[in-house]
């Protein structure tokens, strides 16, 4: 396999500043480097590749939007996003662990915790000496966190949290949980906070979920709490309701829509070369209509969901991006991205169904993007608010 | 232990060159340019000769355009202290003249060692580093695979047919270095944000017009398509035939 170019119809490149791009190339070639050549056998093997993990803290990609002081990379947000492009051009479960780690984890710590915390949590997260997880869904509340049933109880000298969580990233792997909980009534979603649970706390387990067909070469896992008693420092102080579980959710969204382009581009790369190699009825199938109409479609689809991003970005750096705006741009992509992984899938004949090829591995974990961080049809539904005004949820 | 590396902008090898209408140049549009592979070998050694040693700078210089300094930040986003760049207009084909242009930079730099990759992957011409060594009247060992420094002298590795050569010198001295050196760091992210700040002297520079110019390019010829003559032990008359009549190489 050679290097990774990427896809560019508009120079795109253009509107990106050098260190943008440099960012850019050099995710691109530790990706091409160290993660392709193994990634289909770990995906078989149903194995998050671990080994990568110190690498990965060494080129600084975990929390690399958050700043120096806390030892991370300080970039902005296109260029966070451009990392998440190329580390799910290289596989979604890989770009999960990141998001989970940086979105899902550092950046709630940054946002709602002290400084204590801070201080004592994020270098060390983003050296990977400390793996996060993200405890919001539980088996029976997906789409409607809200309903959720985890609960924290103010104790003498703390908290003592009780519920499970479920399809939870990096969860046997972590050292320490963000997990949410209602500290009030079980109707009251203003009384969900934060809390930062060491994974070793006595009551709390973490088991792998077994049989997955999709994000193979990811940990998904399913979190009990029993009687886990965190002492008073272990909620994030300005967490307070729902809201603040949604704001991890947008910051992680927000990724995923540039990650889902980076998924595309690698089919859409795989399908252009094998259009241009594979004979059949003794010519290249490229020169045939039907992989042609496939072919421009995907890079139509790209092209927009690309430019997409980078506006979606500069408007976050500037401040002004909605989580409306994310919801839009999370829900476009991923759902082209599945679209361009399919047709790949197709237009590689039978050799699509091998792990040898990344079109079906990447289709088989976009069905799994598709759904997590807010269904794609839950994206239809805050848009279909935003525009009407009308809550279509329940 | 002050080290300089020379490096050169060149097109990545993935890149798919096009020739410019003038017959003479290459057409730049849509062409990713990077810091020459073998330069990535020398810029690693001397960050970690400077690790090693706990002091010391390492200052990368280059001949060539205005984008080049683009390739200079990536040295410094590896760990580079500071870069300088003798900028010209376009690419100057001429080794020698590179080499003075690059030796009158060096001549009072008081560096203990200077660098080069042993070539550019744009000319391959394995020229620059040892033309500098030679103008600056330093000792000159060529692709280097294996390099130790201690107690004011180097013992490098060359690897020959079928062997290796060992070679002591004195510093300061200057090394070419090949592939097998070492394992180059990708810059870190916050290498890449912190070598924004790092110092780049841009100098402008008029290197003589040299003995050589380049008066045309053209494509290698397409390949042709191969055959396959057989299968299995029954072929081999038949390839040998063809090895003898057609290809005329028995």
């Amino acid at each position: 396999m050679g290097k990774f170019r990427g896809v560019d119809f508009y120079d795109v490149d253009s509107l990106l500043s050098e260190e943008e791009r440099a960012v850019r190339d050099t995710v691109r070639s530790w990706i091409d480097e160290r993660l392709m050549p193994i990634i289909g056998e770990h995906y078989v093997e149903g194995r998050f590749p671990k080994q990568l993990i110190p690498q990965m803290a060494e080129l600084g990609l975990f929390g690399a939007n958050l700043p120096e002081e806390y030892g991370c990379a300080g970039l902005n947000n296109v260029a966070y996003g451009l990392i998440m492009q190329e580390l799910e051009r290289g596989d979604s479960g890989v770009r999960s662990f990141a998001s989970v780690q940086g979105a899902l984890v550092m950046y709630p710590i940054y946002a709602f915790g002290s400084d204590e915390q801070k201080r004592r949590w994020l270098p060390r997260m983003a050296a990977g000496e400390v793996i996060g997880c993200f405890g919001l869904t539980e088996p029976d509340y997906g789409s409607n966190p809200g309903g959720m049933i985890t609960v924290a109880k103010e104790t003498k000298d703390g908290w003592m949290l009780n519920g499970a969580k479920m399809w939870i990233t990096n969860g046997s792997t972590a050292q320490a949980a963000i997990v949410w909980a209602k500290t009030g009534a079980l109707d009251d979603v203003n009384s969900i906070r934060g809390f930062i649970v060491p994974t070793d706390t006595k009551g709390f387990s973490a088991k792998d979920q077994k049989g997955k067909l999709s994000l193979r070469a990811s940990d998904t896992s399913e979190l009990v709490l029993q009687e886990v008693c965190v002492p008073k420092d272990a909620l994030l102080p300005k967490s307070s309701g729902l809201k603040s579980p949604l704001m991890c959710l947008t910051q992680a969204r927000y990724g995923i829509a540039w990650g889902a382009v980076g998924a595309a581009m690698a089919c859409y790369d795989e399908a252009v070369s094998y259009a241009k190699n594979r004979l059949m009825f003794g010519r290249p199938i490229g020169g045939f209509q039907l992989q042609q109409a496939r072919l421009a479609e995907m890079l139509t689809e790209i092209t927009k969901a690309q430019l997409l991003c980078l506006q979606l970005g500069r408007l976050k750096d500037q401040g002004k991006a909605t989580p409306q705006q994310v919801s839009l741009a999370k829900r476009n992509n991923v759902s082209i991205a599945t679209d361009v992984a399919r047709e790949t899938r197709r237009l590689l004949g039978a050799n699509g169904i091998l792990a040898e090829y990344q079109a079906m591995r990447h289709l088989a974990n976009l069905e799994s993007v598709y759904t997590y961080e807010g269904t794609h049809d839950v994206h239809t539904l805050i848009l279909g608010q935003e525009i009407t005004g009308l809550n279509a949820f329940n | 232990m002050k080290i300089a590396v020379c490096i050169k902008r060149v097109p990545d090898s993935e890149t798919r060159v096009k020739i410019a209408a003038d017959g003479k140049s290459l057409d730049e549009a849509g062409v990713k340019f990077i810091l020459n592979p073998y330069d990535e070998f020398a810029v690693e050694e001397a960050l970690r000769l400077k690790e090693k040693a706990g002091t010391g700078e390492v200052v990368v210089i280059a001949l060539g355009p205005p984008a080049a300094q683009e390739t200079i930040r990536t040295a410094l986003a590896m760990g580079a202290d500071r870069g300088v760049l003798l900028q010209i207009q376009g690419l100057h084909p001429d080794g020698l003249e590179t080499a003075k242009a690059l030796a009158a930079e060096l001549r009072d730099a008081a560096c203990d060692l200077i660098l080069f990759g042993k070539m550019a992957i744009d000319d391959y011409n394995h020229q620059v580093g040892p033309m500098v060594a030679e103008l600056l009247d330093l000792p000159c060992v060529t692709t280097v695979a294996h390099l130790e420094i201690a107690g004011g002298k180097g013992t490098a590795e060359r690897e020959i047919e079928g062997g290796v050569e060992v070679v002591e010198f004195p510093l300061p001295a200057v090394l070419t270095t090949d592939k097998g050196l070492n394992e180059p760091r990708y810059p870190a992210l916050k290498g890449i944000m912190a070598a924004k700040k790092k110092p780049l002297d841009v100098k402008p520079t008029a290197p003589g017009p040299g003995a050589l110019e380049i008066l045309s390019l053209t494509p290698p010829p397409e390949r042709q398509a191969g055959k396959i003559v057989g299968e299995g032990s029954a072929a081999v008359s038949e390839l040998v035939r063809l090895l003898r009549e057609e290809a005329k190489v028995l």
